[in-house]
């Protein structure tokens, strides 16, 4: 299943933030932490990354610090500021309220049979 | 992990070609260059060949205009591009920088003490209009003198050049309020501009393309130091307006030190500005030489229609000879800057033909001039002030109609823009050669009158 690109859109910021939570990281091991949390299905064009953490930097939810990977390239690592918590806390919040919502609203019909699950 | 040549050349064929982006900075380049060999890497270790891990590598990474795009969302100041008067790159370039900001300050504010020198000593004379260049322009010499690295010989016959004109503009006992002094003082700034040329182009004033910086370098500098004296009038505007508010007099000090001070010292800082950003931006001269060219058109279609309907040319006064020859040095600076603008390679068009309408009509105008010129003359005689106005008109007459020649040849095909922008260069040394004879010959051919 791949997820709509409208939706990663919406995603990325909090999922970046979360993934920051658990330690500096640089934005290939990002990415790669996305999709192996999604099993894969969260596709992200590589390069969108970048301007994304560029824009949290600039608001101050990430800070940056350029170190040297273990080849001994020059790379950038992003760690997560207390303004990105409180923001992340935030989205938390918000994204709880829409599941929240979205799952009462599909209790009370059935979910509807994909098509190409008919055709199997 | 080590990648192959091959792979290398590949990745540094990308990065040239995402270098170019102006949306990603070089910082940012490094960071997907780092993103795209990891990827790379962890491709090759599932079993890809080098060719096919670069390709996923990079599909994955994006369409570059999409990317750039979105880096160009996000950092939209650097479409703007960014002059660096201090570079802040680490170690060895911020010592010089923070140097010649050191020598401008310093050159600056000699220009300025000399000037105020020359305020605080003058009897209030003419003496001082005669010798303000001479106080200034120096400065700006040395300045390039200084920047250039200029060899000895150079920097000494510009020293003795410098010299021999202070010598010559004060020794002449002219009469006072006299035209030969008046015409000295007029030229002589010609002559110190061809000095400070010769110290731009780091003595190698034998250079078409030195000459053509030079040009350039007026243009911009002219420019620039507009730019400066708009923003320096705001503030001390500004400054007056709250000072007067608490009944504080600003005029002494505004006239006595701030004045003198700033006036000359903001043209050794235009001139460091204009060096400063030589490679950075390069879109004011093509975008105003655009906007001014066809304006000018207009404006000399006016005054040649004004003339033709105001009588006869005999009685056309003096002042207006004056007032059109300063036009008609302007046109022709206007034509010079917009040369130097112009991409010699690019193909003839539209503005093309647009200067030399231009050069044309500057032409009619200046054949207005000098039959006036020849009726008054054959009317009242000889005087200094006519013998150096049609002199400049007929030196303006050769420059324009051969400008026109090449500019038609080049319109046409038969030879390309390089033979318009030689013709400028090499006819530039003659105004100052014909400035040195008004300056130097003039007075004494004419009794100093």
């Amino acid at each position: 299943m791949r997820i709509e690109k409208d939706l990663v859109a919406a995603a990325a910021t909090p999922l970046v933030l979360g993934i920051l939570m658990d330690g500096d990281l640089y934005g290939y091991a990002i990415l790669k932490r996305v999709s192996d949390l999604s099993g894969g299905s969260m596709q992200w064009t590589d390069g969108m990354l970048y301007p994304l953490l560029h824009r949290l930097e600039r608001l101050g939810y990430v800070t940056s610090l350029w170190g040297t990977s273990d080849a001994g390239r020059r790379r950038k690592h992003y760690a997560i500021t207390d303004l990105g918590r409180e923001q992340l806390a935030e989205r938390q919040e918000q994204w709880t309220v829409v599941a929240d919502a979205l799952r009462q609203v599909w209790q009370d019909r059935p979910r509807p049979t994909a098509v190409t699950e008919g055709w199997a | 992990m080590n990648l192959d040549a091959d792979l290398e050349a590949q990745i540094d064929s990308w990065r040239g070609y995402v270098q170019r982006r102006q949306a990603i900075a070089t910082a940012d380049v490094e960071e997907l260059e780092d993103h795209l060999r990891e990827q790379i890497e962890d491709l090759l270790a599932t079993g890809l060949d080098h060719d096919e891990a670069f390709l996923v590598a990079i599909k994955r990474l994006g369409n570059l205009d999409a990317v750039s795009r979105e880096f160009a969302r996000e950092h939209s100041d650097r479409l703007w591009k960014q002059l660096v008067l201090l570079p802040d790159a680490a170690g060895d370039s911020r010592a010089p920088a923070w140097r010649e900001l050191a020598v401008v300050v310093g050159f600056a504010l000699g220009a300025g003490l000399a000037v105020k020198a020359g305020l605080t000593w003058s009897d209030g004379g003419t003496g001082l209009v005669r010798n303000l260049g001479l106080l200034v322009f120096p400065f700006l010499a040395a300045y390039f003198g200084w920047k250039r690295r200029l060899t000895v010989p150079v920097a000494a016959t510009l020293v003795v050049s410098f010299a021999a004109l202070a010598v010559l503009l004060n020794v002449y006992p002219f009469a006072a309020g006299g035209s030969t002094e008046l015409l000295a003082a007029l030229h002589a700034p010609v002559l110190l501009w061809m000095l400070v040329g010769i110290a731009y182009v780091g003595g190698r004033w034998r250079s078409d393309a030195r000459r053509m910086d030079f040009v350039r370098f007026t243009g911009e500098l002219a420019i620039y130091y507009t730019l400066l004296a708009l923003g320096g009038a705001v503030l001390i505007g500004l400054t007056v307006a709250v000072l007067s508010a608490v009944r504080v007099d600003p005029g002494p000090v505004l006239t006595g030190w701030i004045l003198p001070l700033t006036i000359p010292g903001a043209l050794v800082v235009a001139a460091w500005l204009v060096e400063a950003k030589q490679n950075v931006v390069e879109n004011i001269a093509p975008v105003l030489t655009r906007v001014f060219t066809p304006l000018t058109i207009i404006m000399l279609l006016a005054v040649l229609a004004v003339l033709a309907t105001a009588g006869g040319l005999d009685t056309v006064d003096r002042y207006l000879l004056i007032l059109m020859n300063a036009i008609l040095v302007l046109v022709l600076s206007l034509l010079l800057y917009s040369i130097s603008a112009r991409d010699s390679l690019a193909r003839p068009g539209v503005f093309d033909v647009l200067q030399l309408v231009l050069v044309i009509v500057a032409l009619a105008v200046d054949a207005v001039m000098l039959t006036a010129m020849l009726t008054r003359i054959t009317e009242f005689g000889f005087s200094p002030n006519k013998i150096a106005a049609l002199g400049l008109n007929l030196l303006l007459l050769v420059h324009l109609v051969r400008a026109a020649w090449l500019a038609i040849g080049f319109l046409r095909g038969r030879h390309p823009f390089a033979a318009l922008e030689h013709w400028q260069t090499r006819y530039l040394p003659i105004y100052g050669l014909w400035a040195l004879v008004v300056v130097a010959v003039f007075p004494l051919v004419f009794g100093f009158a």
